[in-house]
């Protein structure tokens, strides 16, 4: 494994010199191996979207650096455009983003500016358009006539037929329905798995983080408070409830077990390895019949 | 960033000039525009120019942005001076070519560049020390009478008050926009001229978008709240009149007085 993405002591400031002075991130610390995937989480206006505008160079840090394979990201601004290329990034909410005529040429507008043309392009279109599960005949239509989740869809293929090696989505789900938001978690995983690149995922759904991350990032009032493991995160419950964050219910629940005396391993994550411990513990004691 | 724009921002604060009656200030500084424009020797230009650098400096809002506001005339100011230079009547005291520059030239020149500056910096300073509501709302108060001859003078405030509403919140649609097409590679900072307006085009359209979108949603959320125009209508903040705006009054009423006299005692420099 190798270091992909690389912070130092990162700050960004928002209006600096101005009475309306804001430190949305502070003093960042961390590294992110190549291939992993990783879970961002905090409460409302914790700099989580300021930290993730940060990694592609579309806001420049006030202090510390941001190292990108081994190279720092502003070393040649005037290169920076090509970093976007590489760390692709969909931000909350990407509906108003779109604007060609027909949801094709939408998703073609990145690619595009990237150099690409013919065979290629259209690769890398109807590629992303599946991804998402985008239907060939909406790709024909004008992206102002699609449903919101189907604009979101639509958006996110945007972003993806860049195939950067690292992807950022900032709260893709966010007023999805339920249905429309495990699938299109589902399809983001697949991505990450068929294309082997790195995944940093905001979410306020601690299930859906719980659910795909490898490691996951706390943040709380500018600063990353916590980044490990995803099952030694969601064991620390009442660290968590102090930045305003609470464990998945699933998980709670074990941990409640746990602490009347039952043997159940803490940091359960998911409702089908709880239903396994449970019925394993049951069987164990002779309770199954 | 879109947003670093100064021109009309508001800079909340406790100054002297923060209290003032909205209406006040905005009489004052069309009193203030007008003699401007009537000072025709130095002393008169400097008691003006005095006074401007007075209501600056205690408008407790940081010199830096009034250099910015000022930074956006700059070339206007370079341009008009310059050419006011060329066009002084009497005899040269340079000559080159067609060229000629007259003492009455570089009068020009310098009194046209310190009335510009003058004006940025003192229109700068009410909208830096005046909220836009309170703005709309003295605009409102001092058009009133103009109701008499069925001017829609509370529509037009209404308007008026709705569009500064806006501004920022499209500054900061057009920041949020700009972010993702660049995101997206755009390429908005190289290219000729029709390259750089070709690449406008991913901004606008999802800007106008919005707009429209932020526009019918308002007016269905005014309507829910049965808006219904002026008539009737009571305030919940009124404005009143004080001791204060009446030091003000005062002290504008002496520089028009003193920059009358100089004009009457002292001979024109123009
Ligand atoms: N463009 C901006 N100008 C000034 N301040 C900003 C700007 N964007 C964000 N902030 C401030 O920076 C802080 C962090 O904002 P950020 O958008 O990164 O939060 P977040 O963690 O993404 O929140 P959410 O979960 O609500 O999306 C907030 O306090 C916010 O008020
Ligand atoms: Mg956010």
């Amino acid at each position: 494994m190798s270091k992909i993405l690389e912070l130092k002591n990162l700050s960004f400031v928002y209006g600096q010199g101005t009475p309306f002075e804001k430190c949305a991130v502070s003093n960042v610390d961390l590294s992110i191996e190549k291939g992993e995937l990783i879970g961002i989480i905090g409460h409302t206006g914790s700099g989580k979207s300021t930290l993730v505008q940060l990694l592609n160079g579309l806001i420049r840090p006030t202090s510390g650096q941001v190292i990108l394979d081994g190279e720092d990201i502003w070393k040649n601004p005037k290169e920076i455009r090509k970093i976007r290329f590489k760390v692709g990034m969909v931000f909350q909410y990407p509906e108003y983003q779109l604007f060609e005529e027909t949801v094709y040429k939408d998703i073609a507008f990145g690619p595009a500016n990237m150099g690409k043309s013919g065979n290629e392009l259209h690769d890398a279109v109807i590629k992303a358009a599946e991804f998402t599960g985008l239907d060939r005949e909406i790709l024909s239509k004008s992206p102002f006539d699609l449903s919101g989740g189907e604009k979101r869809r639509a958006a996110i293929a945007g972003v993806m037929a860049m195939d950067p090696e690292v992807l950022v989505l900032d709260e893709p789900t966010a007023g999805l329905d339920p249905m429309g938001r495990d699938v299109l978690l589902s399809q983001i995983v697949q991505y990450h798995r068929k294309r082997k690149n790195t995944v940093l995922l905001v979410s306020h759904s601690m299930e859906d983080i719980a659910r795909v991350a490898d490691r996951i990032m706390v943040m709380n009032s500018s600063k990353l408070v916590m980044f490990d493991e995803t099952k030694k995160i969601f064991s620390h419950s009442r660290e968590l409830e102090k930045y305003g964050l609470r464990v998945p219910q699933i998980t709670k629940i074990m941990l409640k077990l746990k602490e009347k005396g039952y043997d159940v391993s803490d940091g359960v994550l998911t409702v089908d390895s709880a239903l396994s411990q449970i019925y394993s513990l049951l069987n164990r004691e002779g309770k199954i019949w | 960033m879109v947003r670093d724009v100064t021109l009309g921002q508001y800079f909340p604060g406790k100054s002297l000039i923060h209290r003032l009656d909205p209406r006040a200030k905005i009489i004052l500084l069309i009193a203030y525009l007008v003699i401007i424009f009537c000072t025709f020797n130095y002393l008169s230009l400097a008691v003006v120019a005095l006074f401007t650098a007075f209501c600056v400096a205690f408008s407790g809002v940081p010199a830096k942005f009034y250099l910015k506001s000022l930074k956006v005339i700059f070339v206007i100011v370079i341009i008009t001076s310059v050419i006011n230079m060329f066009y002084g009547t009497g005899d040269p005291i340079f000559e080159w070519g067609i060229i000629k520059i007259t003492v009455n030239g570089i009068n020009r020149a310098v009194f046209v560049t310190v009335r510009i500056i003058c004006l940025i910096l003192a229109s700068s300073c009410l909208t830096f020390t005046t909220s836009p509501t309170d703005l709309t709302d003295a605009i409102e108060r001092l058009m009133k009478p103009l109701n008499k001859i069925h001017f829609p003078v509370h529509e037009i405030a209404m308007m008026m008050s709705l569009a500064l509403r806006f501004v920022p919140t499209l500054l900061e649609e057009t920041d949020k926009i700009m972010q993702a097409q660049k995101a997206r590679g755009a390429d908005m900072d190289s290219g000729n001229l029709f390259q750089r307006i070709k690449a406008l085009v991913p901004i606008l359209i999802p800007l106008f978008v919005s707009a429209f979108r932020r526009a019918y949603e308002l007016a269905t959320a005014m309507e829910c709240r049965c808006y219904r125009g002026g008539v009737g209508r009571t305030r919940m903040k009124s404005i009143h009149m004080k001791k204060l705006d009446a030091f003000a009054f005062t002290a504008t009423a002496l520089v028009i007085g003193g920059v009358v006299l100089c004009n009457i005692f002292l001979p024109a420099a123009l």
